[in-house]
């Protein structure tokens, strides 16, 4: 009853109910465009350059598909519960949100913490860095450059759960976990286009 | 973040923390200008290199530095910023609003290009300028001795990063914050077209960030993106600097051509002739901008059909620019029309464009562009479209908006001497030029011999670039005699047709006292019409709300800086500081509530309060 009570004092869109809420929601959708065309572009050098191996290993000998599987899969499950987190900021959960986003960072930091691994493994046990080939470039410049949004996500999420904490859900924080889980969604969907065009590419194509 | 703190500021104090619209407009005018004049500097000095035939003035190795430096100066330390300035002090005004929509990311976005413009600049003092051209091909770039072009990268990117912030707070600004009734069909056509220009940036800019991104990680890291050697391909930074730069031109000329827009306007007495097609023609220009940046790879060899598609869609960037020069034409026609300085500047544009857009239009067919490649026709073209275009806009864009946005009157005998010599002397550089390159004259190249008919032409060349430079002084005289002792402009000193015009000049920091309703295309010319002294206001007169000052892009720009420049020596820990003092800042920055402060009701002038 008391969350019922809670709904009604909040509007239906507490993350665009004001105009500076507004602004942010669609500045912050420009700027993913934005993002959008700088990975577009790191993805054709990756496509230019995925053959261009120097004589060194391929990707076809590389890349071990069930290490990147539990990672994608780490990622993904993030993006579902960053989904429950804003159902939670819709209807005015404050607590269950900051749940959620919690869990959200961890698992964002359990797919760093893979990918740490990964590249560790990639450099010392075939060689393969960014100055091994050209190949090598552009695979750590594209998948690093993720890593470090999802590094940069992580650390915005700790900073507004730690922030916002005892202030609870108004109209003044609710613009700001909801830009979060708007990032971390397409950090999600470059994996995506990551996992299918590095991953499955460099495996079969 | 103290309320009323704004009344007793230290002037210094307050330039460095505002977040003022109009302010932030005056930093980047005068930051442009500056810069304006640094790359005409660098412009005289190469054009007395090439004054007679193997000559020796500054030297090969300083012509590179000096070619390389004006051309970035000019386009991203000069042109871009004096855009911005425009934007930031016309736009919300014509729109009806009391700010941006993110004035702190607006004061960040100034503070990165100015910290970015510096350090490109430091290379002339620290061993060498960038000197591997404006477009910084690889693998000239990566493997050019020094530090010069490790300037370059930085410098670009960190300017970069505050071009695209404040192209995306012009978006959301035009978007969201416009006045009741100023429907996007009613925006006036400067307001416009930095509309589209600001979606250029965003769609532009990340691709030299990465173009940026992969040269510096060849040069500092080792990467291998650009080395043919080790598998690399230096034709992908040629696509990623063009898939850049060609919109890049478009998001320079596109605001340009919104200012004739509304100067040509006004001083023919007329509405815009064909408001509509103009809105559509410049969306079009924008659209079709993205399509052709392989005709600045024509002799790449990416093969006739690559090459074909890419001339069709070049050739149909006249269409829309056709429209454009018509509808101006078509303005004037049966105008009341009069010349001050602005309006001369503007209509002065339309022959020097065309003139521009028809070179354009040659260097669009592939196998002619073969043998205009990298010679001086391409030289004369594109100054033809910049300076015929930008420069002339910016110059209009003074004379028409200095009133406004500082409440002097540019004098206007001095205006209109600053017009006819640069006129001339713009023609006088680049005409020939179109003849230098058909007889064969590289560009790039420090000298040539005598004996092959080049050296009239180069002569008056040089000749011209002394009467720009010579227009260039009676305009900054004109700038410090109006500022010393300027006329006091009025509100509306040109009987203007939008909403700048309604308010006080210059305009007071809340812009206006009540929002104002919109009825119209040309809002204020239609009240005027209709008999009223003020627009109509759409709310009550009220507190209003004005957002916090902040030291903090200064700090966030200054780290960045400092991390650049340590990178620049390999000082990691230096660079690692610098990372950390802006991170810091942008912690601080969410961290911080700002709550922003009122200026009460009470406190308004009575002539800033409108329909009482």
């Amino acid at each position: 009853m008391k969350s019922n009570e809670a709904m009604t004092k909040l509007p239906a869109n507490p993350e665009r109910a004001t105009l500076d809420g507004k602004n942010k929601f669609l500045g912050f959708w420009f700027f993913l465009g934005g993002e959008t065309v700088l990975f577009a572009s790191l993805f054709g050098v990756y496509l230019g350059l995925r053959n261009a191996t120097n004589g060194g290993v391929t990707s076809n000998e590389l890349f071990e598909l069930p290490l990147v599987f539990i990672a994608t899969m780490l990622l993904l499950t993030s993006s579902l519960t960053s989904v429950f987190a804003t159902m939670a900021l819709k209807t005015n959960h404050f607590k269950r949100m900051i749940g959620w986003f919690v869990v959200t960072g961890l698992l964002g930091l359990g797919f760093l913490g893979l990918e740490i691994y990964e590249f560790n493994h990639y450099v010392h046990e075939y060689g393969h860095t960014i100055k091994s080939s050209a190949w090598g470039s552009a695979f750590y410049t594209l998948v690093g450059t993720h890593g470090a949004h999802v590094f940069m996500g992580i650390s915005w999420i700790t900073l507004l759960i730690i922030r916002n904490l005892r202030r609870g859900m108004d109209l003044y924080t609710a613009p700001k976990f909801y830009l979060f889980a708007l990032y971390w969604h397409f950090i999600d969907v470059v994996w995506i286009f990551i996992f299918t065009v590095v991953y499955l590419m460099g495996k079969v194509g | 973040m103290s309320a009323h703190a704004y009344k007793k500021k230290n002037p210094v104090w307050d330039w460095l923390t505002t977040v003022d619209h109009k302010k932030i407009g005056i930093l980047y005018l005068a930051s442009g200008a500056f810069f304006f004049l640094l790359g005409g500097i660098e412009a005289i000095l190469l054009r007395v290199q090439l004054l007679y035939p193997e000559f020796d003035f500054v030297g090969a190795e300083t012509f590179n530095q000096l070619l390389t430096m004006h051309g970035t100066t000019m386009i991203f330390l000069a042109a871009m910023p004096l855009i911005f300035g425009f934007m930031n002090a016309i736009v919300p005004l014509q729109i009806g609003a009391r700010d941006v929509a993110f004035p702190f990311v607006n004061s960040l976005g100034f503070w990165l290009f100015t910290a970015g413009g510096i350090l490109l600049n430091l290379g002339w003092f620290l061993g060498g300028a960038p000197d591997a051209g404006w477009t910084g091909y690889a693998p000239l770039s990566t493997t050019s001795p020094g530090n010069g072009v490790d300037f370059y990268v930085l410098g670009l990117q960190i300017s970069g990063i505050g071009t695209l912030i404040g192209g995306i707070n012009f978006l959301v600004t035009i978007i969201n914050m416009r006045a009741p009734g100023m429907t996007f069909m009613r925006m006036p056509l400067f307001t416009w077209s930095s509309f589209i220009t600001s979606g250029l940036i965003l769609f532009a800019f990340p691709a030299l960030t990465i173009g940026l991104a992969l040269l510096m990680f060849d040069r500092l890291f080792g990467s291998q993106f650009f080395a043919a050697e080790a598998g690399g391909n230096p034709i992908i930074y040629e696509h990623l600097f063009w898939i850049f730069g060609h919109p890049e031109v478009y998001i320079l000329v596109l605001p340009a051509f919104g200012m004739f827009s509304e100067i040509i306007a006004t001083f023919a007495r007329k509405r815009l002739f064909g408001y509509s097609a103009m809105v559509f023609a410049t969306a079009l220009i924008g659209f079709l901008g993205f399509m052709v940046w392989v005709h600045h790879m024509f002799t790449v060899g990416l093969g006739p059909i690559a090459n074909s598609i890419f001339a069709v869609a070049t050739m149909l960037i006249a269409v829309p620019t056709g429209v454009k020069i018509f509808n101006w034409l078509f303005t004037m026609w049966g105008g009341k029309v009069s010349f001050p300085t602005a309006n001369l500047f503007a209509v002065g544009f339309i022959p020097s464009f065309v003139l521009g857009g028809m070179t354009g239009v040659m260097l669009s067919v592939p196998p002619a562009d073969y043998q205009y490649h990298d010679s001086y026709f391409v030289v004369a073209h594109f100054h033809y479209v910049i300076v015929g275009g930008v420069v002339f806009g910016l110059f209009a864009g003074m004379y028409y908006w200095w009133p406004k946005i500082f409440g002097t009157v540019l004098n206007e005998f001095l205006g209109k001497l600053h017009f006819w010599l640069f006129f001339i002397g713009f023609h006088l550089t680049f005409f020939p030029m179109h003849f230098l390159g058909l007889m064969g004259m590289p560009r790039r190249v420090y000298t040539y011999l005598s004996g092959q008919s080049l050296d009239e032409a180069n002569f008056a060349a040089t000749m011209g670039a002394f009467l720009m430079g010579l227009a260039t002084i009676i305009m900054v005289w004109n700038i410090i005699q109006t500022s010393v002792k300027g006329k006091k402009a009025g509100n509306d000193p040109w009987d203007g047709r939008t909403l700048e015009w309604a308010i006080s000049s210059p305009a007071p920091e809340y812009n206006f006292a009540q929002t104002p309703l919109v009825r119209g295309l040309d809002a204020w010319w239609l009240e005027k019409r209709a008999g009223n002294k003020q627009m109509v206001a759409a709310e009550p007169l009220d507190d209003i709300h004005m957002p916090d000052s902040s030291i903090l892009p200064v700090l966030l720009s200054l780290g960045l800086f400092t991390a650049a420049l340590s990178a620049i020596y390999s000082n990691w820990v230096l660079a690692i500081g610098g990372l950390a003092l802006a991170a810091l800042s942008m912690i601080l920055r969410s961290v911080i509530d700002y709550h922003g402060y009122h200026i009460h009701k009470e406190d308004l002038p009575a002539e800033g309060r409108e329909g009482k």
